[in-house]
């Protein structure tokens, strides 16, 4: 069903709107957030206003890049491109998530230790953690490493496993391995996000309670977030393997996404260690 | 790194879109390098004249001692948003824009890897500055705190603190997307033959510069999400009350905020890099020690963000480290500052405007450099912490660095964009006006740094006022010669002399072996490099 595509020939795109509706899109929901986060009470309406435009621009751009593909337009030196492109984006996200762990290790071995140190400000604040801080009376009782968390760790590991069975599938030619390991993965993304809501909804502590509470809720929301997005993803590849899209020469957005998949996974586990466990 | 094109100037065949399409569509949808390149330098120039006019009334207000035009809290505004604009608005948008029109040209690709993409990182750039220029407008005013954003006192502000720091959420998306763009283009798009050590100078320096900005901006915007989270989310990253340390910030901000200073300035070297071989007529000296050097320095550039820092109360083991790995940088500068008077020696130099600001360029940045230099010495630094000495440094680095070399770029691919020479009498007095007024404007404040005048403070003591005099005028007149800049460009644009595919005779990169104008598209077919 792939149309040839002349190898020699860079495909560049005609003009297209969906760039300019995407700025659009975040101008709308930067403004929207400002307004919300000022109790102003136009703030819901602009951040809905610009959640709409920006679905609406990611429908026409992924669109476009399906349709184009579809007809063929993807030689093999523009699939690296997208290679590339999604591995350097991966690369933008592992620095992301590493400040926030700089911000954990800092603050737990360097910051609250000092803030001990120093008895002049707090005397009798005591280096130890979890901690709220000096200035906050709260005793802090985390979430046990070995509950949710554990089992959560052996949901995404096996999610990683699925995800590679289902590409073995489409390099064997087996579409039916394919659309079964993912949907299996979809199951175990959900599922992991299930439990994360049923922690959080438990936790004796919230992102309020210093420091503790807010690399905890920093480092774990945003790694929920990546995950909802990468089952989303997972979802249009599901979606779209259903619809016989992915051959054994072209399969790009599969890969992408299951590169993302593992990402956000390898990030869990860092999580697991040095969030819940250590 | 001698390209010699087999069928380059040949490549451009009939394509059925070959023309632009017509009417504020072509620049609002492009899928085009070089109309994106052109929409950045535009952007860039406005930006630049916005933050250049705010300079312009803290010189005015700095011109004799006492509160004359401004409220200190708006001083402070108007010195916080010319840093931040200056840097995310004016250099970092021009350099893209070099790297729009050039990486594709140099390397004989048909156009950015990712067309649209490039759109967006452009479109976004306009919604974060409409951001940032509203925020003077709402109620207490544009953020006040220095453009290095630090807590405690950027918790205490009002609206326009979240619209500044989603404005450089936004600015962080667009570099990232167009950082990835640039790396993918240059290590997929090569034209056969074009091996890596092969690539211009230009090319070698933006590739590096993509890596560092993918890999520091995020950590920014970690920075100031934590900022947001804050001051609005009930956390306590940055308030000892809650265990954290405001100090904390300090270290995620410089640890993105020198490798940022290298991202300004490493495509700067790029660009020296190619105008003085060619007006020296000499190919570059020493091209993979070049490569090397712009190597090593964007490694250090992630060990030494604690040079900002040595005042902050850190351990002596500490402020050791920072200090040597600091002036470790001056080796592979120093390399490339040889390097760059190698290329000279006995070549057959003519001064023609870029040739100028490149000469000016490697002579007032290594006096920013020196003075770095200077700065990292932690014994001297705690004297000259906040001082207008450090004001001195980075506007030797920044202004004479950065911003000259661009102007050293914009003549020198003018002839190229728009197939006219600029004129070349005003290209030199705009030049000549520029130095100078630049040295009377920043050389002053080393000693005022050294007298221990404190920066970002809207008056001073009285002994200070002759400095602050002439520093002001020499900015006053600074400011005036860029109009004559933009006279230039405007009348480039408009007309001129014929530039013909190759008017500088010493140059020998392959954007040359195109017409001038090049065709709308260039490379489709991608051109054989030997
Ligand atoms: C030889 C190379 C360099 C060295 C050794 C150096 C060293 C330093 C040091 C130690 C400081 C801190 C001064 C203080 O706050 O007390 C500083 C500040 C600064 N440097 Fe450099 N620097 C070098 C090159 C550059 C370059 C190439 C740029 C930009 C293109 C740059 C831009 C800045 C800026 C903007 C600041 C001030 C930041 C602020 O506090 O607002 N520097 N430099
Ligand atoms: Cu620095």
């Amino acid at each position: 069903m792939q149309a040839h595509s002349d190898s020699n020939v860079y495909y560049v795109p005609p003009p297209s709107i969906w760039p300019l509706v995407g700025s659009v899109a975040l101008l709308t929901l930067a403004t929207g957030f400002v307004l919300v986060m000022n109790k102003i009470a136009a703030g819901p309406y602009v951040m809905t206003l610009g959640m709409g435009i920006l679905l609406v621009m990611l429908f026409g751009w992924f669109g476009t890049v399906i349709k184009e593909s579809l007809a063929g337009k993807y030689s093999k030196q523009v699939d690296s491109s997208f290679r590339w492109g999604m591995v350097w984006f991966i690369f933008s996200e592992v620095m992301f998530f590493a400040g926030f762990f700089g911000a954990l290790y800092y603050a737990r071995n360097l910051a609250v230790p000092w803030l001990a140190d120093t008895q002049l400000l707090w005397p009798g604040f005591s280096a130890a953690w979890p901690t709220a801080g000096p200035g906050l009376k709260t005793v802090i009782d985390p979430v046990n490493a070995w509950g949710i968390p554990a089992l959560n760790t052996l949901i995404l590991l096996s999610s990683g496993a699925t995800v590679t069975w289902a590409h073995w599938g489409l390099q064997k030619g087996n579409q039916r391995q394919l659309k079964l390991g993912l949907a299996m993965t979809v199951a175990l993304g959900i599922l992991f996000i299930g439990f994360q809501i049923h922690e959080y909804a438990e936790a004796a502590f919230s992102i309020r309670d210093g420091i503790y509470g807010a690399t905890f809720y920093m480092l774990t929301g945003f790694h929920g977030f990546h995950v909802m997005m990468g089952t989303v993803m997972l979802i249009v590849i599901l979606f779209r393997s259903l619809a016989g899209h992915f051959t054994l020469e072209h399969h790009f957005a599969f890969e992408a996404v299951a590169w993302y998949w593992h990402f956000v996974d390898v990030i869990w586990l860092l999580l697991f260690v040095f969030v819940y466990w250590l | 790194m001698n390209t010699t094109t087999i069928n380059g100037a040949a490549a451009h065949h009939d394509h059925d879109h070959d023309h632009a399409p017509a009417g504020i569509m072509r620049w609002l949808t492009s899928t085009n390098h070089k109309d994106i390149g052109t929409l950045y330098l535009w952007f860039s120039l406005f930006m630049f004249f916005f933050a250049g006019a705010l300079a312009m009334v803290i010189r005015a207000e700095l011109f004799q001692p006492g509160l004359q035009l401004l409220q200190p809290n708006v001083f402070n505004q108007l010195t916080t948003m010319h840093g931040l604009i200056m840097i995310f608005g004016a250099i970092m948008p021009a350099l893209v824009g070099f790297a729009n029109w050039q990486v594709p040209l140099m390397i004989g690709a048909s156009d950015m890897a990712f067309p649209r993409l490039n759109n967006w990182s452009f479109w976004l750039l306009p919604a974060a500055g409409t951001l940032l220029i509203a925020s003077f407008f709402v109620p207490g005013g544009a953020i006040a705190g220095g453009w290095t954003m630090y807590p405690p006192l950027f918790m205490q502000g009002g609206i326009a603190y979240d619209m500044s720091i989603l404005a450089v959420h936004i600015l962080g998306i667009s570099s990232i997307m167009g950082a990835i763009n640039i790396i993918t283009t240059i290590l997929n798009m090569r034209a056969p033959g074009m091996t890596l050590m092969k690539m211009p100078l230009f090319v070698w320096t933006w590739l590096i510069t993509a890596y560092l900005l993918v890999a520091v901006m995020p950590v920014l915007a970690c920075a100031i999400t934590m900022l947001l989270t804050d001051r609005h989310f009930g956390t306590h990253f940055f308030d000892a009350a809650g265990g954290g340390d405001p100090i904390m910030f300090q270290h995620i901000f410089w640890f993105f905020g020198h490798p940022e200073v290298y991202i300004m300035i490493l495509p700067s070297f790029g660009i020296v890099s190619t105008v003085i071989p060619t007006f020296a007529r000499k190919p570059l000296f020493g091209y993979v020690s070049m490569v090397y050097a712009v190597a090593s320095i964007a490694f250090l550039s992630f060990i030494v963000w604690a040079h900002h820092m040595f005042t902050t109360g850190m351990p002596v083991a500490g402020q050791l480290f920072f200090m040597y790995a600091t002036m470790l940088i001056a080796i592979p500068t120093g390399i490339k500052v040889f390097n760059w008077v190698a290329t000279l020696w006995r070549g057959s130099i003519s001064f023609e405007t870029p040739m100028l600001f490149s000469l000016a360029f490697v002579f007032l940045f290594t006096i920013g450099g020196f003075s770095g230099l200077v700065l990292a010495l932690v014994p001297v630094d705690i004297q000259l912490q906040d001082t207008y000495y450090v004001v001195a440094h980075f506007h030797y680095v920044l202004f004479s660095g950065s911003a000259m070399s661009i102007m050293a770029g914009v003549y020198y691919w003018l002839p190229k964009w728009t197939g006219h020479m600029y004129d070349e009498k005003l290209g030199k007095l705009h030049f000549w006006l520029t130095t100078i007024a630049f040295n009377v404007t920043f050389f002053p404040m080393h000693f005022l740094g050294l007298a221990g005048m404190p920066r970002r403070i809207p008056d001073y003591s009285l002994q200070f006022t002759d400095f602050n005099k002439i520093a002001s005028l020499g900015g006053f007149l600074l400011g005036a010669s860029q109009l004559l800049f933009l006279y230039v460009v405007i009348k480039c644009v408009r007309g001129g002399e014929p530039a013909g595919n190759r008017p500088w005779d010493g140059a020998d990169s392959l954007e040359w072996t195109q017409t001038s104008p090049p065709p709308y598209h260039s490379f489709v077919t991608p051109p054989l490099v030997k």
